[in-house]
């Protein structure tokens, strides 16, 4: 019988010694975190990839295309742009925004509560910070990836007016983490994941229409502009825009800059203080 | 077993708001022992392992984990210690083996050390057919042996079982217990949590009692039933009801009576004459059982309730 | 009363019943369902809208753009109303929750499954497309008395494609499955003559266009909005119905053959 062999056959063998081991620098902790998150995203990525790369298609062609043709027909397009080439840099953001929401709440949320990965990664030596640091390394190369795929694919249809559009990528990834490193601090504080579908009517499609992504925020009322400054969506897409024509930054592309640093910081000390408290009470 | 202690607590207390988990423990655990904390649910035994596994702060007391203090060494530790949690947290995005390779990453352990000791641990956990699986479709006993296997990764000194065979079937319990004890003869220390008096009896050196967070009773399985319970217990089933009607008469026989819902226990430790006395007396129940003492009957005694209720 | 008596379609009520007392304590999320399309509405229609001014709609006419697009977004609102409902709602119901082989071991029959679930959904895209006309009312987007056929014309859509999505939603096995759901509303959201008329597409185009349930929704909705009524809409409404009726034999013969085994 197999299991008898198997009795007899096998012990674990202490190959690794007993005793105090080696202490493992932080690197090599992330590292191996990081590791595990790029095999599950390995094993995940095609459930992911067409709706990834497929929507901002979809968006480029119907609003840079058929809607620009209309807009470009009766204004001429957004202050002399063509319209396509004013709204593709701002669907880079939107995309960015909508992948880090999408990898930092159902995910995250699984993680603690479903399948409570995060739970068996801290029984060995990785600290809550370093679980933290890792996965979000990974959000950020998955939007690394997905902004400069798009970017790729947006070029040719000549959405870009200049060569310095390869900044917008980093400008998505920028915007991304704007939006997950706090949203990683609010998928560890809340229970259940109603509060997802909430989040996602009530503000993820809300920031998609009204931060000036589809159209200059100048049109809103003037009431909405001053909710549009505050959100990290419109100024990536301010820069991502100025990067994408080319426009040498100024004072305005440095604040823009730090209002997304400032939600990365932010975010980063909340959600590194709600993961040591829900994870280690 | 040697004398070198590897877990000590004095005072040990855990509290989560108003509630008190742990309330103040002493225990001693030394290298090579298997060492129980038998309790009902609730009883702490899950936070106490928490708080060994330095996954869960020290409210108050002290705690030393191989000489080293979770508050200040938790990661050193933690790279000595086995965790299985009582729910199987395992990936499900991933195969079988890639569980067991980027857990090992987590210590520290190379590429090539992981392939290696995952390979060994699958076949000690008996899924080496299984390997490129998805976790998702394996049985309970398997998602179990599994984790054990993941907790082995790090090769531990000491290995932290929180409840290891609460909902698996009789064979796959025995199949489990076989690879505890090949743990124990390899010397890895056990610390072992668990509702069931059986589990404790097979694979505890030595155990404490818990209830409601203190300890009630410390000793190896067979002390503590020789201490606080008779050799033998007479278990009485009545009909519907009946059962009150019968105690008067139980008076005096074996030396002590517990009554519970469904059943009469009596304590003696005789319990063949015992049941020949009630016979004498006019008792015929619907069915009766002579069976040796458990741990069960040592936890009834202590608190008056049943550990599984 | 004895239970043989009852009609098998009697019962699909009971089905209904239950999905209106389970969405009782979830009233926000309905509600959430009706601030997607005034998002849409007050964003591309009024903001872009603005700087459009005015668009020349298929059959001709001349109007304003925020009046061009309420109704296509009357239309969507009840497609994914629909689509959510029957699909992520459907699918959780029928793989997880095991809600109707609960209600199957009763005298409850599939087809009062699919009926129940379907008439749900109906009256749940009836709630919003309502909703929606008279938010876009107040906006002062809605002129034509024809309006009024534009939430029955709604529930048309819904029942098209909640049936046609819950038909879907039996064969599906994983949730990335109901994930790839979204491949198929969001082109249809975006490119059914929704934001821009179908004269902006090739001649080629046009006819894969046409082709699309969502297309005929909007057709018949900016239509009945706009006034523009005419028999033409007959065979838009044809289409939704077709589609429906397909959806729902289809529904409750898996419903059938994937609980009743």
């Amino acid at each position: 019988m197999a299991s008898a062999d198997a009795l007899t056959a096998t012990t674990p063998s202490g190959r690794l010694g007993r005793g105090p081991r080696r202490p493992t620098s932080a690197t090599e902790r992330i590292a191996a975190v990081m590791g595990h998150h790029l095999l599950v995203a390995r094993r995940t990525w095609k459930g992911t990839v067409v709706g990834r790369f497929a929507s901002p298609l979809f968006f480029l062609l119907a609003m840079g295309l058929g809607l620009g043709a209309l807009v470009d027909e009766r204004t001429g397009g957004i202050d002399g742009l063509p319209y396509l080439r004013f709204v593709v840099p701002g669907i880079v953001a939107m995309q960015a925004m909508t992948t880090a929401f999408g990898e930092s709440t159902y995910a995250v949320m699984g993680y603690i509560k479903w399948n409570q990965m995060y739970s068996a990664m801290l029984a060995t030596p990785l600290r809550s910070s370093e679980l933290l640091l890792g996965h979000l390394a990974v959000v950020a190369l998955q939007l690394t990836v997905s902004s400069a795929a798009f970017v790729l694919v947006a070029a040719p249809f000549g959405a870009f007016g200049s060569w310095w559009a390869v900044l917008a990528v980093p400008v998505a990834v920028l915007t991304g983490l704007a939006f997950a490193v706090p949203t990683f601090a609010l998928s560890a504080t809340v229970d259940t994941d109603n509060v997802f579908s909430i989040l996602f009517r009530f503000v993820v499609t809300p920031l998609m229409l009204f931060s000036g992504t589809f159209f200059p925020i100048e049109q809103l009322p003037g009431w909405m502009q001053p909710l549009a400054w505050v959100t990290p969506l419109w100024h990536g897409v301010v820069l991502s825009r100025e990067a994408s024509e080319g426009v040498a930054p100024g004072w305005s592309t440095l604040a823009h800059l730090a209002v997304l640093l400032l939600y990365v910081g932010v975010g980063w000390v909340l959600a590194r203080w709600r993961f040591r408290v829900r994870l280690l009470p | 077993m040697t004398d070198e202690v590897l877990l000590s607590a004095r005072g040990l207390t855990k509290t989560f708001g108003d509630f008190v988990a742990v309330d103040g423990i002493d225990v001693e655990v030394r290298r090579g022992e298997a060492f129980g904390f038998l309790g009902p649910n609730g009883a702490g035994k899950s936070s106490t392992m928490r708080m060994v596994g330095c996954v869960s702060p020290v409210t108050s007391g002290e705690l030393t984990i191989l000489g080293l203090d979770p508050a200040v060494d938790g990661p050193r530790i933690r790279a000595r210690l086995g965790v299985c949690p009582q729910k199987d947290i395992l990936d499900e995005d991933l195969s079988v083996e890639e569980n067991l390779w980027v857990y090992g990453r987590f210590f520290g352990l190379t590429r090539a050390e992981v392939r290696r000791r995952a390979e060994d641990l699958l076949e000690f956990a008996q899924l080496t057919e299984r390997r490129g699986d998805r976790v998702e479709p394996l049985s309970g006993g398997m998602k179990r042996r599994l984790t054990i296997a993941r907790s082995l990764m790090n090769d531990p000194e000491v290995l932290l079982l929180d409840e290891p065979t609460t909902g698996l079937d009789p064979q796959a319990r025995h199949v489990l217990w076989d690879r505890l004890f090949r743990l124990k003869r390899e010397g890895v220390t056990l610390i072992i949590t668990t509702h069931y008096m059986d589990e404790a009896e097979q694979l505890c050196d030595r155990l404490v009692v818990m209830d409601h967070g203190r300890i009630v009773a410390e000793g190896s399985p067979r002390a503590l039933i020789e201490t606080h319970s008779t050799r033998e217990v007479v278990e009485l089933r009545f009909a519907v009801d009946e059962q009150e009607r019968h105690l008067d008469a139980l008076d005096g026989v074996g030396e002590r009576v517990e009554v519970l819902p469904d059943r009469l226990l009596v304590y003696a430790d005789d319990g063949d004459a015992a049941l020949a006395e009630l016979g004498g007396r006019g008792v015929h129940p619907l069915s009766s059982l002579v069976r040796r003492s458990t741990l069960e009957d040592v936890f009834l005694t202590l608190t008056g309730r049943t550990l599984v209720d | 009363m004895t239970v043989t008596a009852t009609p098998s379609l009697g019962l699909a009520r009971f089905v209904l019943l239950r999905n209106v007392t389970a969405f009782r304590r979830a009233w926000i999320l309905l509600l959430s369902g009706l601030v997607e399309p005034v998002f849409y509405l007050f964003s591309i229609g009024v903001g872009l809208g603005a700087l459009i001014r005015t668009v020349t709609t298929d059959s001709g006419a001349v109007v304003p753009y925020a009046e061009f697009v309420a109704p296509a977004l009357l239309a969507v609102s009840a497609m994914n109303g629909a689509v959510a409902d029957s699909v992520y709602n459907f699918y959780f119901k029928l793989k997880h929750a095991k809600v109707y082989d609960a209600m199957l071991a009763t005298p409850v029959s599939p087809r009062d499954v699919a009926v129940g679930e379907v008439s749900w959904s109906l009256l749940r895209g009836a709630l919003y497309s309502s909703m929606f006309l008279a938010v876009a009312w107040v906006a002062g987007l809605v002129h034509s008395w024809w309006s009024l056929l534009a939430v029955p014309a709604a529930t048309l859509v819904g029942l098209a494609f909640g049936a046609v999505g819950m038909y879907a939603a039996t064969f599906m096995r994983t949730w990335q499955h109901v994930d790839y759901v979204n491949l198929v509303v969001q082109p249809l959201f975006l490119f059914s003559a929704t934001f821009f008329p179908l004269s902006t597409y090739p001649d080629a185009l046009q006819w894969l266009v046409r082709a699309t349930p969502l297309y005929h929704g909007v057709a018949l909705e900016r239509a009945l909005v706009l006034g523009e009524v005419s028999w033409g809409l007959l065979w838009h409404a044809g289409y939704l119905v077709v589609l429906g009726v397909v959806g729902v034999l289809g529904t409750s013969r898996r419903i059938g053959a994937l609980l009743l085994t």
